[in-house]
């Protein structure tokens, strides 16, 4: 089991209505989730749950064998470092950063020992070519930078990556292409995807698909 | 990893980290300037006179002593007497003495009366000599030596005949017009009132004051010089001597001694304490040069501050990316204290090049134009200290936008 969630409930600061309250949702180990819902229903909220950015008012949140409410702060981002990958609809690297040195920073938190060859691999794996690693991130196009961004998600081999919208700023043609891509690393690397979009025609590519007002007992609005 | 991202990150943001990195170097460079002068003041104030044991003149403060004496500053409350002078040279423990009597001027510029002993035994600075630049020591009656300003200022050159007035006025209307005296020698530039004085024998101060007893040239006996015999012109009083002893030990005794001698109220200083009396009074000036230099640097690192804060609001996405691969939010906040820090150290290196620079290039222009010696402008163990305050004050400065990052890292969700 990769993610798992236990009478989850999260509200925010001083705020009664919950967000988000899950009784029992799961992910296993290899699986790729299409997670869908209109915006505001919580999506993100629960990405950053799954991240240990935030943690439940109540409940419990398991990633990976751990309890994120049993680790320190610190712990958590260290974990994060190392075992989840992180992938935005937008603005994922640094900008003043190459390709090269945005996925080596991420092995660096990671500690993950040579990360030139094995960054440079999955850059390249992703169809960003030698002459592109070296640019500034700021200086690439977006479709570009979305791949950049997934090789610097996988960078450290996470056993779970998160990825919220990350095809809403691509045309189709990049979009397919992207999937595409995607979805080949995660298979090749062994990681659980847990994929966030309204894109319904996305679907198709995953393992499973959930829409988060159906394991969600919250409705905010 | 950690440098090379601050590096990376202020690169990106050249524009306004190249013109706070500026306004840092022009302020450190402010703060280890105004050390170097004060610094320069200080050890060229207390080296205006060295290897003199003890200064003795008429009853009066220590300072007014020293500052008439030295410094050529204001008038001898009263003069001695040659007997009492001569009195106390002959005490066994004293080495040399030098006699001095002062109350002549030139164009502003004050005459000293003494013997060739002066350019034998004065020492300034680091117990130096004095040297001529060009000529002699005064060796006749109406040879005069110029300090090294005189002569450049006034324009004289090796026997040029010149005319010296009763009392220190600018403008004198009593000229001892009928014994002019020849420019014999100049001196090298010292830095000390040396510079500013016309050195001409005792004899010479006793021949040109006859016909002068009252104070103004008397009508009908002008003074011609060859009437003058060599035994009429030992001096009757002197304004102050100079003492060198034979041993250090004697100081505080033979002080002692003169200030309880019998027959004339006298006083005798040790130099360098006075010197020192002295300098704590300017103290004053000196703190608030260092204060203004620290209030610019202050400014200047609190602009420092404030660029590195406007930064943070731009930065928040890059933020968030950090967050989203594993960094804590210290990281960030030391992320934003190493671009401080960096900004910092450049601009202090920028500064003390600066600093070296204009001290190197300078340097022979303030000693020939203002006497003024300028040690090149390497840091000393002082402005060393003064640097490592800088950094800490950056340091700590920079926690207001490091803070900021902090904060920011702590609450933004990934999205």
């Amino acid at each position: 089991m990769v993610a798992s969630l236990e009478d989850l409930s999260f509200h925010y600061g001083n705020a009664k209505e919950p967000v988000l309250e899950i009784p029992q949702w799961s992910v296993q180990a290899g699986e790729t989730v299409f997670l869908h819902g209109p915006s505001g229903c919580g999506k993100s909220t629960l990405l950053n749950l799954l991240a240990g950015i935030l943690l439940p008012s109540s409940g419990a949140v398991d990633v990976l064998g751990e309890r994120m409410s049993e680790l320190s702060a610190r712990q958590r981002d260290r974990w994060r470092a190392r075992h989840i990958g992180v992938v935005f609809q937008q603005f994922n690297l640094i900008p003043y950063l190459s390709a090269l040195e945005n996925s080596k920073l991420a092995a660096h938190f990671g500690r993950t020992a040579n990360s030139t060859d094995r960054a440079k691999g999955l850059l390249k794996a992703l169809g960003i070519n030698d002459a592109l690693h070296r640019q500034p991130a700021a200086q690439l196009s977006i479709g570009q930078q979305q791949r950049v961004a997934v090789a610097r998600a996988l960078v450290n081999q996470p056993q779970l990556l998160l990825a919220d919208e990350p095809t809403s700023a691509l045309d189709t043609r990049n979009r397919d292409a992207f999937m595409a891509l995607l979805l080949e690393q995660v298979m090749r690397n062994n990681t659980a995807l847990i994929f966030v979009s309204h894109d319904l025609s996305l679907r198709d590519r995953f393992s499973r698909v959930e829409a988060l007002e159906d394991i969600n007992r919250a409705h905010p609005h | 990893m950690f440098l090379r991202l601050a590096l990376s990150s202020l690169r990106s943001r050249k524009g306004s980290v190249l013109l706070t990195f500026l306004a840092v170097a022009v302020s450190v460079f402010v703060l280890l300037g105004v050390e170097q002068i004060r610094h320069q003041a200080k050890s060229s104030f207390g080296n205006t006179v060295s290897g003199i044991d003890l200064i003795v003149g008429a009853r009066t403060g220590d300072v007014n002593l020293l500052l008439y004496s030295v410094f050529r500053l204001g008038n001898a409350t009263n003069n001695i007497s040659w007997h009492s002078y001569k009195h106390i040279a002959a005490d066994p423990n004293i080495a040399w003495t030098i006699p001095i009597s002062l109350g002549d001027s030139h164009k502003g510029y004050r005459v000293m009366g003494t013997t060739a002993d002066y350019f034998t035994h004065f020492r300034f600075g680091q117990n130096k000599l004095l040297e001529l630049a060009e000529g002699a020591v005064f060796f006749n009656l109406f040879d005069v030596v110029l300090g090294s300003d005189v002569a450049r200022s006034l324009g004289y050159q090796l026997g040029d005949n010149l005319v010296l007035a009763h009392g220190l006025g600018s403008t004198s209307f009593s000229q001892h017009e009928d014994t002019p005296f020849r420019v014999t020698g100049i001196l090298k530039p010292t830095g000390t009132p040396v510079d500013q004085t016309l050195h001409v024998s005792l004899e010479g101060i006793e021949a040109m004051h006859i016909g002068f007893e009252g104070g103004i040239q008397l009508p009908g006996g002008p003074a011609v010089t060859d009437e003058i015999e060599p035994g009429d012109l030992t001096p009757k009083t002197i304004t102050a001597f100079m003492v060198g002893l034979k041993s250090k030990l004697a100081t505080f005794r033979l002080q002692r001694q003169i200030n309880s001698y019998q027959h004339e109220p006298l006083l005798a200083i040790l130099p360098g304490v006075t010197l020192a009396q002295l300098w704590q009074m300017m103290a004053v000036m000196e703190n608030s040069l260092r204060l203004v230099s620290a209030l610019v640097l202050l400014a200047s690192l609190l602009g420092l501050a404030a660029m590195l804060l406007a930064s943070i609001r731009e930065r928040q996405r890059e933020i968030v990316v950090m967050r989203a691969i594993g960094a804590s939010p210290w990281f960030l906040l030391g992320l934003v204290e190493a671009e401080a820090l960096l900004v910092t150290l450049g601009g202090t290196t920028l500064a003390m090049l600066l600093l070296v620079l204009t001290t190197t290039l300078s340097s022979a222009l303030l000693a020939e134009q203002f006497g003024l010696f300028v040690e090149v402008g390497l840091p000393t163990a002082h402005s060393m200290g003064a640097l490592l305050a800088v950094v800490i004050a950056a340091l700590g400065i920079g926690l207001v936008p490091g803070i900021a990052a902090y904060r920011c890292a702590l609450h933004q969700q990934l999205a």
